[in-house]
């Protein structure tokens, strides 16, 4: 396996050591299952995964911002419009971060998320094909 | 100046400007070793330019007594940043950073700024990557930061150089942790908070406490501070303590003297960091291996060799 290498100041990099990934959770209902699960392969993978539970809008978009995270992950569950908001004000506050989410993510949310440029793995979906788009999302393949 | 060089000033004004965005890239650039600009250190007389280190075993409370008391805080202060720090794996060197969970109460709050950060020891990163974030954010106008470490082990007891004041958090019934880490966490306290005071317990450890400290001069005694966090009760307390503990320090000078500390620890560890990367290029040439070699086989000692070896690693910094 050759060295990784990253620029210190674009962050430019070719493996996932320093790449952060936040995890959000935007419905009421849903549990804390799914998205563990994928925080801890992204971990394993070589992501720092920033954890905040459940959140509104505006908060996913303050920790995207503060934390300076290369990828959100949203949790949907149930109450698509929350996470369609989120969507919409990541989009116009971080800009070019880009966003994937999973979740129980029924057949017209789905289409309408994948409008707004959004990634979704619905139940099913499996580890690696998640690990996978996380890299390829954060630019690393 | 070169390109990156331009990049980090204009990220640099930005925040220093008030862009959120600019001053969390610039910390991001910070972890990945960049050279910054320089900046401008905190002022020792003033009362809201303080980092305040919080430490502890892990589940101690760190993060909701952090949490509450940045509440309290910025009624005084008007803005607070909190640093939490997480452990990176050795082995997949990623990490899962959870403190913001516990932080949720600010979590829409423009006066408070949370970052959480992995060790990413696989640089030396603690000290380094925290202090130079620390150093960003109170250049940026964010004088008030809340430190809190990663849980007990050997990292923890860095905080005595980054942060300007300790606080050490423990629990009821500890007695046994307590005389395990005397030699180390019961020294770096400058304050001793317990928390989860409601639980059974509490005397035999506020004893403990008592009887580590009593032969300490009465100026230089910690204080003692019982809280239940995420309830707010002694929140306000600790406050108080803080600002007493910060008082007396700056009055004795001694807030002057950890602060050159702090810079000197920085400087060290950047030379460590140098050696250790030319170390690093160094296992990859065919002096390196003849020198283990010749150790291996009795043609050489252990000091000799490291002799050798410490001229060329001092010839490849010289270089660089």
């Amino acid at each position: 396996m050759s060295e990784p290498t990253t620029n210190a100041t674009t962050g430019a990099t070719t493996s996932a050591t320093g790449k952060r990934v936040l995890m959000a959770k935007t419905g009421l209902d849903g549990h804390w299952r799914g998205p563990t699960i994928v925080a801890t392969a992204l971990r394993d993978a070589g992501f720092e995964v920033i954890m905040i539970g459940m959140a509104r809008a505006e908060e996913v978009v303050q920790a995207a911002i503060d934390e300076d995270v290369d990828l959100v992950g949203l949790n949907v569950g149930g109450h698509v419009d929350v996470a369609v908001r989120a969507v919409e004000q990541i989009q116009s506050s971080c800009d070019g971060v880009p966003i994937f989410a999973g979740g129980v993510v029924p057949p017209h949310a789905k289409r309408k998320l994948e409008a707004l440029g959004v990634e979704v793995y619905p139940p099913g979906s499996q580890l690696p094909e998640i690990v996978e788009a996380a890299r390829r999302l954060t630019g690393i393949i | 100046m070169s390109s990156d060089a331009v990049v980090l000033s204009a990220l640099l004004a930005a925040a220093l400007d008030g862009d959120r965005q600019a001053l969390a890239r610039l910390i991001s650039a910070a972890e990945r070793g960049a050279t910054l600009p320089p900046l401008t250190p905190p002022t020792d007389r003033a009362e809201h330019q303080l980092c305040i280190g919080f430490t502890g075993a892990p589940g101690a409370g760190k993060s909701t007594l952090v949490s509450a008391l940045t509440g309290h805080l910025i009624a005084e202060a008007g803005a607070a940043a909190v640093l939490a720090v997480d452990p990176s794996s050795p082995f997949s060197r990623g990490a899962l950073l959870g403190d913001r969970v516990r932080m949720h109460e600010h979590a829409m709050d423009p006066r408070v700024f949370i970052r959480s950060m992995a060790t990413r020891s696989e640089t030396g990163g603690l000290a380094r990557a925290t202090q130079v974030a620390r150093r960003i954010l109170q250049a940026c106008g964010w004088g008030l930061v809340l430190l809190e470490t990663v849980g007990v082990g050997q990292v923890e007891l860095d905080v005595v150089y980054t942060a300007d004041l300790v606080v050490v958090v423990l629990n009821p019934g500890w007695g046994d942790e307590i005389q395990a880490n005397k030699a180390g966490l019961m020294e770096i306290a400058d304050i001793f908070v317990i928390n989860k005071a409601d639980r059974e317990g509490l005397e035999s450890t506020r004893r403990d406490i008592d009887a580590v400290i009593i032969n300490r001069p009465e100026h230089q005694r910690p204080a003692v501070v019982e809280t239940v966090a995420s309830e707010g009760k002694g929140v306000k307390e600790l406050a108080k303590a803080i600002s007493l503990a910060r008082e007396s320090l700056c009055a004795s000078g001694e807030l002057h003297r950890r602060r050159q500390r702090q810079f000197a620890t920085e400087l060290e560890q950047e030379l460590l960091r140098r050696f250790k990367v030319s170390m690093t290029q160094l296992r990859q040439e065919e002096s390196y291996g003849e020198l283990v070699e010749a150790l291996a086989s009795g043609a050489d000692t252990l000091d000799g060799a490291a002799s050798r070896l410490q001229k060329i690693v001092l010839g490849k910094i010289a270089l660089r």
